[in-house]
């Protein structure tokens, strides 16, 4: 966490005071929350009112995705939901639940191999617009780091009157989130990805959107997200938002170099290594700090374990509850196939990379691609 | 040396984890994930196997500080030991499923997994020793008689046993137990398991019958020929069975009937008499060694048919590349595709699957 995020999270930590009460502690301690949420929708150029506090990404995204979903077809009967296919499941995952628990029409919208939004395909879903309860789209891709045209998507979806919803948790602080002009009807962030204390998030929501409540309760956020709130990781998680936003172009200068770093490196050292995502070096086309390969003929939990054992933290994507990874469903829908969508892995940089880490990772992987490549081809053995 | 260490998530594999830690070994723990279709732990929505067996793994592999990784062989496990076990019942033949994952999977797909990631060695849980010999590894019985595991991994070769490590072949499983819970680890009172994984209802019938499909046929009587029952799948009856046979009418001087023959090109089961299940010589084929190879010179040795029975003093030999072991004490009802395993002593010499056997009742 950052020192600064944790000092303020820490401070507020002493004070019992519950934000929704109005005794003298209660009030101090709104105060700490309510200036909190001011100086993020100032960092967020958004309106104070705009900021709905959650416990993290995760709700963040179920509340945009089942609220805007709820509200839209009481209002207007709409019943069909437009979301990318690579989005996170933290947004796939309520989608799904819609579609098979509530009768939404769930239209996955196609991207193509570099994982950007086919925007073409959007165009024809909003062609019946009326039929459309909301569009959710991420603004960059977690796992292979592409950019997506928010501005473009949410124009159509305001053309087209409908709801648009952006997952911002990778963006923020690597990207320039400039949410005014963007004008998504509901944007989600999250605290521990910018140095933040775990456990909250936001949703950013217009305040001409309409919203359900997914959480019923005392009333608090506007009635839209109940329950008390948590004002220490608030704090924190303001300082981080400060952090992440006022650094952000140097941050992402500095990532762009060490990933051009990385990237030139592994395809010298790894020849036949494959780089996914956008090839462009912009923030506008890549996450800074993400880099994403495929080694053919490699498993990528076999050279995960051997980087782990060198010292190299990386990630396959996501694992089963029982640990066994499984393909990432942003690279089959990519189009890339199984076996190497098994064979990827991510490197993700973070402010703290230096030179002599993208060095060793350089360093290291040659052996180790050769290495799982042996450890991976073990035919099964002749009866 | 660096070592994979396999864990269950049992109380075994994971005390053997932990004194390989102590010995200053570099240890990682490898859960194996044999099935992608949730076995316990309900809701599993994803598909993954045990989920608390690979929970209790990884919980134990934090308590030791170690990295913990899960290797799928779900689809190795269903081809060669799934697949190879239905095969086996199709044929008449009764298999062992855990003898083929240690041929196979363990100490097979994962050792030569581990090897080729650099490592020196694998260490499991079970019981038995590994004794350093003056031809090389020996494996030995364990001390504890009630929990040796020997029999099933009489599979293994002189090259495996080279790069394996069973820490806990020395002890009594009461006092694996007892350290287990004094190095505070949460599963000292796991329950041992028994069931085979992949049947964990440990309804071996009802899951052949759902897999292989209804087969009706007869059961017969051995000494009338006459059909005393119905049956709808050859498959779900083992030599020496005698309990859910529903026979309708008794034997001739009243006594209880055994599956003494299993023929599953004509789906005819036979009963009868328990002594005509006696045997007095078994060959075995796929002989196994876990050292120098049997001759054909004829050896005392003893042979065990059973994981949790006794062995028997054989005179064995090779003979055209079978195994042949004349019984100085004949064996109760004993099945094609058991395992025979033959010990020097407490040694095991080796191991093969038992494809004919002689009665001592001709018939």
């Amino acid at each position: 966490m950052l020192p600064a995020a944790r000092e303020a999270w820490f401070a507020q930590a002493a004070n019992l005071g519950n934000a929704s009460s109005l005794h003298a502690s209660g009030r101090a301690t709104r105060r700490v929350v309510e200036e909190s949420r001011e100086s993020m929708a100032a960092q967020l150029g958004v309106r104070p009112s705009a900021i709905v506090f959650t416990s993290g990404g995760t709700e963040a995204d179920n509340l945009a995705v089942k609220g805007l979903f709820w509200a839209r077809r009481e209002s207007s009967g709409a019943s069909r939901i437009l979301a990318s296919a690579i989005e996170h499941h933290a947004v796939l995952d309520p989608v799904e639940w819609l579609a098979s628990h509530q009768g939404a029409d769930a239209r996955w919208l196609r991207i193509d191999h570099v994982g950007r939004l086919r925007i073409d395909d959007l165009v024809e879903q909003l062609e019946r617009s009326a039929d459309v309860a909301l569009c959710s789209v991420m603004w960059a891709n977690n796992e292979i780091g592409t950019v997506q045209p928010v501005h473009e998507i949410a124009d159509l979806c305001r053309s087209a009157g409908v709801p648009f919803h952006t997952d911002a948790v990778q963006a923020l602080g690597h990207l320039p989130l400039d949410l005014t002009a963007v004008g998504a009807d509901a944007v989600t962030i999250s605290s521990h990805k910018v140095g933040g204390p775990f456990g909250v998030g936001a949703l950013i929501v217009d305040p001409r959107a309409e919203l359900t409540p997914v959480l019923h309760g005392g009333g608090q956020e506007r009635e839209v997200r109940s329950g008390t709130l948590d004002a220490p990781a608030i704090a924190g998680f303001a300082v981080a938002v400060q952090h992440a936003v006022e650094g952000q172009r140097a941050r992402a200068a500095h990532l762009v170099g060490l990933r051009e770093r990385l990237v030139r490196g592994v395809l010298a050292g790894v020849p036949d290594a494959i780089l996914n995502g956008d090839p462009g070096t912009l923030p506008s086309q890549r996450l800074p700090g993400n880099a994403h390969f495929s080694f053919p003929g490699c498993e990528g939990d076999l050279l995960l374990m051997l980087l782990d054992a060198a010292g190299i933290d990386c990630s396959t994507g996501s694992a089963c509850t029982a640990g066994i990874p499984e393909p990432s469903h942003v690279l089959l829908a990519m189009g890339v196939d199984e076996s190497l969508a098994r064979a990827s892995l991510r490197f993700s940089l973070g402010e703290a990379s230096t030179e002599a880490d993208v060095d060793a990772v350089i360093a290291a992987l040659p052996a180790a691609v050769a290495r799982a490549r042996r450890a991976g081809s073990l035919a099964p053995q002749a009866g | 040396m660096r070592v994979v260490a396999a864990m269950s998530g049992g109380v075994d594999s994971s005390v053997a984890a932990a004194r390989m830690v102590d010995a200053g070994h570099e240890v990682v723990g490898v859960h194996l994930a044999l099935s992608r279709k949730p076995l316990s732990g309900g809701a599993g929505s994803k598909g993954c196997c045990t989920l608390d067996d690979a929970r209790d793994a990884r919980r134990v592999a934090d308590m030791l500080g170690i990295p913990f990784y899960v290797w799928d062989l779900s689809e190795r496990f269903a081809d060669e030991v799934i697949e190879d076990f239905l095969e086996e019942y199709r044929q008449g033949r009764t298999p062992n499923p855990c003898m083929r994952c240690n041929e196979r999977i363990k100490f097979s797909a994962v050792l030569d997994r581990a090897m080729a990631m650099d490592f020196d060695a694998i260490a499991t849980g079970h019981y038995a020793r590994i004794v350093d010999g003056a031809g090389g590894p020996e494996l030995h019985r364990a001390v504890d008689p009630s929990k040796d595991q020997s029999y099933v991994l009489g599979v293994l070769s002189a090259d495996q046993l080279r790069r394996t490590l069973l820490p806990l072949g020395a002890d009594l499983k009461e006092d694996v137990r007892a350290e287990a819970a004094s190095r505070g680890l949460l599963v000292a009172r796991k329950p041992d398991s028994h069931d085979i994984c992949f049947i964990p209802d440990g309804d071996t019938a009802g899951f052949l019958r759902r897999t292989l499909g209804e087969q009706p046929g007869d059961i017969v009587d051995a000494g009338s020929g006459a059909v005393v029952a119905g049956h709808d799948g050859s498959y779900a009856f083992t030599i020496g069975q005698r309990r859910g046979l529903n026979l309708r009418t008794p034997a001739d001087d009243g006594s209880p009937r055994y599956v003494i023959d299993v023929d599953v090109q004509t789906r005819v089961v036979t009963v009868g008499a328990a002594d005509l299940l006696d045997v007095d010589a078994v060959e075995g084929i796929r002989p196994i060694w876990a050292g120098p190879a049997l001759d054909d010179l004829p050896r005392e040795l003893s042979v065990q048919v059973r994981a949790h029975g006794a062995p028997v003093p054989c005179t064995a030999a090779l003979v055209d590349g079978r195994v042949a072991a004349r019984l100085a004490v004949p064996i109760r009802g004993l099945a094609r595709g058991q395992a025979m395993v033959l010990y020097d002593g407490s040694r095991v010499v080796g191991s093969a699957t038992v494809d004919s056997t002689r009665s001592v009742v001709p018939r």
